[in-house]
């Protein structure tokens, strides 16, 4: 009778877990004068400062709030699917949202997060970069709590590079002349990531992708300018076999395995280096992100995390407290801390948690911070950043030396994007 | 062709229209309070989405703007039938499709007569050829996209292949790497369904060529290739119709890129990447439209009988 013995021990344990369950979700919701329960949806981020920073922020709250967060994949395109749906469908499980800066504008125009005010706007924005502020708004309101900010800057080979090029054409040209390691790591693949890439080449040529959310800007010159950069490193012996499907992982690996002299990537990748390839990360350099045009200072490209109230939570009153801390000055050490993610306040670059992650290049971070050029606002964002990727990508199909049918294209594509037309 | 199949082995099922005794009419009416559950689940779970996502396919509707749109008559399906995209989409599924359905046929086929001639260990050779069709498409994908991938694949390390190859950074490169991922993961099914229809063949058929003298090939095409006849048609049209809707595979591998999108993959980016319903919904309308006529033209065209060709069928 051995087997009915297993048996009624495996019945036994299901029915202590579901007891288990049922008790802990009675204490949990039922208990008014007690904690509230905060579900904080964000991308997970593998050095564990999101369960840290939720863990203190509900200590400190002395017993107001209980944070739990719920994770989301690690790409944004699919952490945005994710969130979109339960929100289009006004799900109420949702309290606070880890938003990606490109989202505000979507995510507000369709009246799924709230707005900042008063007393807790002024908190939460105080010493953020401006420019940082600018991705958490839309049509002037404040809708979430900046948190981290990013920024890419260009990494090279000490030991092959003498001097770190000041544009993409010199890196180009001192990679091909390179015996070893001469390629660039960037993001290719047709991702967010692509749209990335591109929309700092633009901005850096001096031109907006968008001026407003439903108007194209896209000046010819300096946009078939970016172009043309993109079509010769694609076309050209520094671009890696990969391009076209290359990512922030697959840059970060190319550059360890020292098959490139430059990368243009997150600061996570110096972290990174030091960890898993210390030969390489101890010749690592650090620069500024290159220039399109020689004359003008380049707009690297500007990625991170604010902290949106969700419209449909129930928990609005304490929400409001809870994100505040979470996206406070604490908070954002601690992401730096452990997980090497840029604070939004410009007044954390002098701190010691901030040069301890960024050896050297904390001022570098902090400056490529201020001039960098983010990705346009807009309610159908997702359709301009899909109409981009679809029409440049593969980025070897673009001609560097005759841009002019593919600028063409990409301004008719994306006009058609901003006013929801068509397929993508 | 001097062995021809039997005539319909099916009896004529349908009664006579007129004249039904009391107690056929009764039996009947058992029949349909029978099936009456079965048909109202049916309606529920398959006609109502159907009919909802046709109402949306009218409609300009965009969650991320609740508050614009309207009805727009059969705009949504001129912006998709006008649409390079959707024409590009389309070539590509047809294409996946007829060459994946090819290749399982053929292997499909040399499987199944392997486990039905399989002398020992029967019951093993038929489970391990199971396997694959076992597995779940996305993990299965995600096996076969490591096994290519540039820097951690061994794919890349194989003789005669180059250790740069991008597979999936080119078309037809990523198409062969995903026509190899289907056709792993869905012959074990075209062998199954074969080998239904293989087993029903009586076994003198062969003996009595045999006897006239009819070597291995000619045994092959003129019994078994017109007998499984219905058998290679329900497999194939189950197949065609799975294959004609792929999804997962290319989502795993090149989520679209290099030009290897397929339908099913473009009624996603609509509906769940842009949240643009009415769009969505027209392509979605459209795919059932493809699967319907395809389904048409297996049954109608080439005779495809459902009820044959299958264990007990």
């Amino acid at each position: 009778m051995k087997s009915s013995w297993s048996t009624r021990v495996l019945v036994c344990l299901a029915a202590a877990a579901l007891a288990a369950t049922g008790l802990a979700a009675c204490g949990g919701s039922s208990d008014s004068s007690g904690s509230r329960e905060l579900t904080f949806f964000v991308a997970i981020q593998p050095g564990g400062s999101i369960e840290e920073v939720s863990k203190r922020c509900s200590k400190e709250s002395n017993g107001k709030y209980t944070i739990t967060p719920e994770f989301l994949p690690t790409d944004a395109t699919q952490q945005r699917e994710q969130l979109v749906r339960r929100l289009g469908a006004e799900d109420p499980s949702i309290d606070i949202i880890g938003m990606d800066v490109i989202w505000t504008g979507e995510f507000a125009n369709a009246g799924w997060v709230e707005e900042w005010t008063g007393a807790e706007k002024k908190a939460v924005t105080e010493k953020v970069f401006p420019n940082v502020i600018e991705t958490a708004s839309f049509e002037k309101k404040l809708y979430a709590a900046p948190f981290n900010t990013n920024t890419q800057l260009l990494w090279y080979r000490k030991d092959l590079v003498k001097q770190p090029p000041k544009t993409w054409d010199e890196m180009i040209e001192q990679a091909e002349g390179l015996k070893e390691a001469g390629t660039i790591q960037v993001q290719a693949n047709r991702y967010e990531g692509f749209m990335v890439w591109a929309n700092a080449l633009i901005e850096s040529a001096g031109t907006p992708i968008l001026s407003s959310p439903e108007t194209v800007e896209l000046k010819q010159g300096p946009t078939e300018k970016a172009l043309g950069v993109m079509g010769r490193l694609a076309r050209s012996s520094a671009a890696p076999s990969n391009l076209s499907t290359s990512d922030e992982d697959t840059a970060r690996l190319g550059f360890e395995a020292g098959e490139s002299a430059f990368m243009t990537n997150y600061t996570f990748a110096y972290a990174s280096a030091q960890a898993e390839a210390p030969e390489i990360g101890k010749e690592m350099g650090f620069a500024r992100f290159p220039r399109v045009d020689a004359s003008k200072p380049s707009k690297p490209p500007l990625g991170g995390f604010n902290l949106a109230v969700s419209a449909f939570s129930d928990n609005q009153d304490v929400a409001f407290e809870a994100t505040a801390c979470l996206a406070g000055k604490e908070s954002q050490k601690t992401a730096v801390e452990l997980d090497g993610l840029p604070p939004s306040r410009s007044d954390l670059y002098t701190d010691k948690a901030v040069t301890k992650a960024y050896p050297g290049f904390a001022q570098l971070v902090k400056e490529s911070i201020e001039a960098a050029g983010p990705r346009p606002t807009a309610p159908a964002y997702q359709d301009v950043s899909s109409a981009l990727q679809r029409t440049l990508h593969p980025p070897d199909k673009i001609d560097g030396e005759d841009t002019e049918s593919i600028y063409d294209e990409l301004k008719s594509n994306l006009e058609a994007a901003v006013k929801r037309e068509g397929l993508l | 062709m001097t062995v021809n199949a039997p005539a319909n082995p099916n009896p004529p099922a349908a009664a006579p229209k007129g004249g039904a005794s009391s107690r056929t009419r009764s039996e009947r009416k058992l029949a349909w309070m029978l099936c009456a559950p079965a048909v109202i689940a049916m309606l529920l779970v398959t006609a109502y989405p159907i009919a909802y996502a046709f109402i949306l396919s009218l409609q300009d509707i965009d969650i991320r703007f609740p508050d614009e749109g309207g009805f727009v008559g059969l705009s949504n399906y001129v912006s998709v039938l006008t649409s390079e995209l959707w024409w590009t989409d389309i070539f590509n599924t047809v294409f996946l499709m007829v060459i994946s359905v090819a290749i399982e046929l053929v292997l499909g086929m040399a499987i199944a007569l392997v486990m039905h001639r399989a002398i020992f260990g029967r019951g093993v050779v038929r489970t391990a050829v199971l396997i694959p069709y076992g597995i779940i498409t996305v993990v299965a994908a995600f096996a076969w996209q490591f096994a290519f991938a540039p820097d951690s694949g061994f794919v890349n390390n194989l003789p005669l292949i180059s250790d740069e190859m991008d597979w999936f950074g080119g078309r037809f490169s990523s198409f062969a790497v995903i026509i190899m991922a289907e056709v792993w993961k869905t012959t074990p099914f075209m062998a199954l369904l074969l080998l239904a229809g293989l087993v029903t063949i009586d076994s003198q058929l062969y003996e009595a060529a045999r006897v006239d003298g009819a070597s291995a090939w000619q045994r092959f095409t003129r019994i078994t290739l017109p007998l499984m006849k219905p058998a290679i048609l329900v497999a194939l049209l189950f197949r065609t119709l799975d294959a004609f809707r792929v999804f997962d595979t290319i989502f795993v591998m090149t989520r679209g890129a290099q030009d290897t999108e397929s339908v099913s993959i473009l009624g996603y980016n609509q509906l769940i990447s842009r949240l643009n319903l009415g769009l969505g919904s027209a392509v979605s309308v459209l795919i059932f439209i493809c699967v319907f006529l395809i389904a048409f033209l297996f049954v109608k065209g080439f005779g495809a009988k459902l009820d044959e060709g299958r264990p007990g069928g």
